[in-house]
């Protein structure tokens, strides 16, 4: 059993097999930021738009998920076009004119990014940090005494915790919870305006609810409103270092699924587990078994061979 | 889909109200009784359950009517029958205004503080009931009732206005207009009592349409009479000649009549109607459904003609309605109402029902092998549940939340099939199309804007109410024709089109009340509002309660809207109390820019115009400095 496959060692990645394309698809060329795109029919502004190299900022958008175009900072202009429109779901047409980096477009990006920074908790949302700097926003300018959502932490079990004084209702976790993935809908948009927030029925804790644990949603969302237990945690007592971690791609051992493994682990303990977006089986999702399962890694034989214990 | 749901167990009350909206369950899967030899070894409810999610709005209001609450039991079980996750269920229950999520005392009453009510004594009537009943919100009588603040009721001719409802064995509604915090109590009282008049509301043509029974009445010449509206009645006065016009025309007639009228709509997006009714009945799926929905959810404050032509005229709704079920292929009609529209409501389904008896609605209709049906759709508190695809949503048993266009409600509209949605009034237009020639109707009014309109004046005029006048009078005759200015009769501005529309100033009564005319100020005439101000009134105030109604009712869907409403209403009360966080004119530029990102980047409407009367207000005052 030597060659067996083993968490610490990382089993290559392959490509992922592309489908063939099932039958020519017509291509449809539109005029983004003065360049000229051809992209396959039923593609978004937004594959345009990287087909010409441009970065176009998202939050709500997913790959693996139905756009919701909730948080409108991929807006850009179309001409013709009264309001702007989301580059994440309009889908192109032939002739559109599009300008992605216009007075209007940077004006509306960055309104959107104060908006939230100014009443949601971004300090564990990388990307969003970046969206801020880029379009010089400044979430300050409201005031010390604009609402927020700020709350407590929601830690009602020991695999993940609901910070939703981090969430900015992206709509991913609902959407993963449902249709999009895991069919399980313990969770919904509730409430309405401001007030509006993810919830269980009754706001009860999870244990009490339709979760399975499969942490599918950890896995969308983009602000770490929810979280590992453990990355908690390690958080909490200031102890969470990524430099220090560890990123080992595997198999999962429990059932024929066979799902891809991204163990992360710091200081020899495995402290969150994904799956790649793109990976054609998982499609970022697992079960609770592979997102969780995982303590017996780190159980040790005892000296005496009897018994185990936790290292 | 499994569902969870957790322990709790509907009282036999809601039960009873669950199974008298969906019929008693069908089987143990459904909360029933469970018949083991034929349900032994088969799961039933799945697909064909959740395919009647759209009773969700439904049900959920015979339980809120029969329980004054919607409870964990009583969600529950209302998931059992509908096979639908109860987080989902919850999200939708908790979208409404009218649905409460924790118990609260039977009996509720709405209190208008909306800017049309302002003006004519809320705060006052609120200040008394503060007094005799205590504080707002806090239950009074006994833990029997609540009083409660409200956005616009739709009674502004009859400003204050209150709504009362009343849950339990005996529900029931009563509309107060105007209010006196005297007969709020005693009503409340009655309620608690569960004593109900026969109406909800006293229809009075003599308030409310002050040129009733005048000559040159066309859409408003058939109301004149108090009482339930008569079949008898209506086609006596012609009612129906419009119909069997119709099926002479066939469904190609209809649309060329309606084209050539360029008629427009009256819902405030001013959508030419033949373009829209041609784009469904082009639709190249011709065998699968397509939909009629009449908009009757007008909540823009200050606007109130729909509910007069409702409780006034259903039967001409109708007929609009079946006319244009013909011209575009539709069996099934919806007609979606606001929930605090009680006499409507009742109204509407009344003349449904006298028209299906009498043929005119069912299958085979005249004999002439049309077939088509209306149901009636009672909204529960939203304001958004007016934006068409918000509407939909609501009626499949989602919340209420706008959908991203395209595809427009022409292409994938209620249910995912081709739509019709007009608004009330642009229906009732179109008997009148279909009998006078679409041609002679495009005679009427301006160039581009053609027929008459209906607009609701309230707030300090003289005779408050819905004026019917052909496009192209001015302003400053629209406001003679109601008697001039009230109040202390210094006019000090003009709210045209509704809270999502333009201020203007006393120095402009002689725009046009067109399309065009509005447009060229930078103004709309949204939904026929005209409310006027003398010069008593603090502006200021009006802005702040109109920021509030779009925080209070934006759906929370997308950024700019659900933050930027926030934002705005924080930025105007600084200004209000004159505590600026830099300078007055940071604070205005900041609203400017929000305003901006509101318009450019919302997903609807609401967003995009949730900034256009504080601007337009900003424009033509220097209020803060
Ligand atoms: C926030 C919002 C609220 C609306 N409310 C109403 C309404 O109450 N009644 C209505 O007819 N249209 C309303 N509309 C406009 C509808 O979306 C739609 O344009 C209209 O019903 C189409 O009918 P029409 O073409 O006959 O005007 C609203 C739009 C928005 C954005
Ligand atoms: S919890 Fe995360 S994924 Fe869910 S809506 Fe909030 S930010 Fe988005
Ligand atoms: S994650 Fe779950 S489904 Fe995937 S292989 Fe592991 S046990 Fe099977
Ligand atoms: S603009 Fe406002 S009301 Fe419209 S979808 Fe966005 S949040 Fe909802
Ligand atoms: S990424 Fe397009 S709207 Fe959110
Ligand atoms: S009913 Fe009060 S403002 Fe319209």
């Amino acid at each position: 059993m030597s060659d067996a496959p083993s968490a610490l060692h990382p089993i290559p990645r392959g490509p992922v097999p592309e489908a063939p394309p099932a039958h020519s698809v017509r291509r449809i060329d539109v005029r983004i930021d003065g360049q000229t795109v051809s992209v396959p029919e039923g593609a978004t502004i937004l594959h345009a738009a990287r087909e010409a190299g441009i970065d176009t900022p998202t939050l709500c958008y997913l790959e693996s998920l139905a756009p919701v175009n909730v948080c409108r900072v991929c807006v850009v202009e179309l001409e013709g076009s009264r309001a702007l429109v989301p580059a994440c779901s309009r889908k192109v047409e032939p002739g559109m004119i599009i300008h992605t980096d216009s007075e209007r477009v940077r004006l509306s990006r960055r309104m959107v990014l104060e908006f939230l920074a100014s009443s949601v908790d971004v300090s564990t949302a990388p990307e969003f940090q970046g969206y801020l700097q880029r379009y010089a926003a400044h979430p300050e300018r409201f005031g010390a005494s604009a609402a927020t959502v700020a709350q407590a932490p929601k830690i009602d079990n020991e695999l993940y915790i609901r910070d939703y004084s981090k969430c900015i209702l992206c709509y991913k976790c609902v959407e993963a919870c449902g249709v999009e993935a895991q069919n399980t809908f313990a969770i919904a948009v509730a409430g309405r305006g401001f007030s509006a927030r993810i919830a269980t029925e009754y706001e009860v804790p999870l244990p009490g609810s339709a979760c399975v644990y499969c942490g599918n949603c950890i896995a969308v969302c983009p602000t770490g409103a929810l979280m590992f237990k453990a990355e908690y945690d390690l958080r909490r007592d200031g102890a969470w270092d990524e430099a220090r971690q560890n990123r080992t791609d595997t198999v999962c051992p429990y059932c024929g699924v066979g799902c891809n493994l991204t163990i992360h682990e710091q200081d020899g303990k495995i402290v969150h587990v994904s799956s790649p977006l793109d990976h054609s089986v998982t499609r970022g999702n697992l079960c609770i078994k592979g997102r969780f399962g995982w303590q017996f890694v780190e159980i040790q034989p005892a000296p005496d061979g009897q018994k185990s214990k936790k290292k | 889909m499994d569902l969870h749901l957790s322990s709790a167990e509907p009282t036999v009350e809601e039960k009873a109200a669950v199974d008298a909206e969906l019929g008693p369950p069908e089987s143990g899967w459904q909360g029933g009784v469970r018949r083991i030899e034929q349900e032994g070894r088969v799961a039933v409810g799945g697909r064909e359950a959740r395919s009647r999610r759209h009773l969700l709005l439904p049900v959920l209001h015979a339980v809120q009517a029969r329980a004054g609450w919607i409870s964990p039991g009583a969600l529950n079980y209302v998931c059992l029958r509908l096979d639908v996750p109860p987080a989902e269920a919850h999200g939708v229950a908790s979208f409404y205004g009218m649905f409460a999520l924790d118990r609260r005392p039977p009996v509720v009453a709405h209190v208008c503080d909306d800017i049309g009510c302002m003006l004519r004594g809320a705060e006052a009537v609120c200040d008394e009931l503060q007094t005799k009943l205590g504080p707002a919100n806090a239950a009074c009588q006994g833990g029997q009732a609540v009083w409660q603040r409200s956005p616009c009721l739709g009674l502004c001719e009859r400003a204050p206005a209150v709504l009362i409802t009343g849950a339990g064995e005996n529900p029931g509604e009563r509309v107060l207009a105007p209010a006196t915090a005297d007969a709020v109590q005693a009503s409340i009282g009655d309620a608690v009592a569960g004593r109900w008049p026969a109406e909800s509301d006293v229809f009075s043509p003599r308030l409310s349409v002050p040129q009733a029974g005048g000559a040159t009445l066309r859409v408003l010449r058939r109301i004149g009479e108090a009482g339930p509206p008569a079949l008898d009645h209506y086609l006596r006065l012609g009612g129906y000649q419009a119909l069997r016009r119709s099926l002479d025309l066939g469904p190609e007639g209809v649309l060329r009549e309606v084209m050539e009228s360029r008629l427009v709509g009256r819902g405030g997006a001013a959508f030419p109607v033949g373009k829209k009714w041609e784009a469904v009945s082009l639709q190249s799926d011709r065998a699968g459904a397509r939909y009629v929905v009449c908009n009757a959810d007008e909540s823009e404050p200050g606007t109130f003609k729909d509910r007069i032509v409702m409780e006034g005229d259903p039967f001409a709704i109708l007929e609009g309605m079946t006319i244009a079920a013909l011209a575009v292929g539709a069996q099934q009609g919806y007609i979606y109402i606001r929930g605090e529209y009680p006499l409507a409501t009742r109204r509407l389904r009344q003349a449904i029902q006298s028209a299906r008896a009498a043929g005119w609605l069912g299958g085979n209709i005249l004999d002439r092998g049309l077939s088509f049906d209306i149901q009636v759709r009672r909204g529960a508190g939203a304001y958004i549940c007016g934006e068409e695809t918000a509407l939909f949503n609501s009626i499949e048993g989602y919340r209420g939340e706008p959908r991203n266009k395209p595809p427009f409600p022409t292409q994938a509209g209620l249910f995912g099939r081709p739509t019709v949605v007009n608004n009330v009034e642009t229906i009732v237009n179109i008997p009148e199309i279909i009998l006078g020639g679409g041609a002679a109707y495009a005679q009427i009014g301006s160039l581009n804007s053609t027929g008459t309109r209906l607009f609701c004046l309230s707030g300090h005029v003289v005779r408050p109410g819905v004026y019917e006048a052909p496009f192209g009078l001015t302003l400053g005759e629209m406001i003679d024709l109601a008697g001039g200015v009230a109040g202390n009769g210094r006019l000090q501005a003009v709210l045209l089109g509704g809270a999502a529309g333009a201020f203007v100033s006393p120095s402009e009564l002689h725009m046009l009340l067109t399309f065009e005319g509005a447009r060229s100020i930078g103004a709309t005439l949204g939904s026929g509002v005209i409310m006027l101000f003398d010069d008593s009134v603090d502006l200021k105030q009006i802005l702040l309660r109109i920021a509030a109604f779009f925080r209070d009712e934006s759906c929370g869907q997308c950024v700019p809207c659900r933050v930027g409403t926030v934002r705005q209403e924080e930025a105007l009360h600084r200004l209000a109390h004159a505590r600026p966080l830099q300078s007055f004119a940071d604070e205005v530029k900041t609203l400017r820019e929000m305003g901006q990102a509101m318009r450019d980047a919302s997903i609807c409407g609401l967003g995009q115009t949730a900034s256009s009367a504080i601007e337009s207000a900003l424009h033509r005052w220097s209020l803060f400095a």
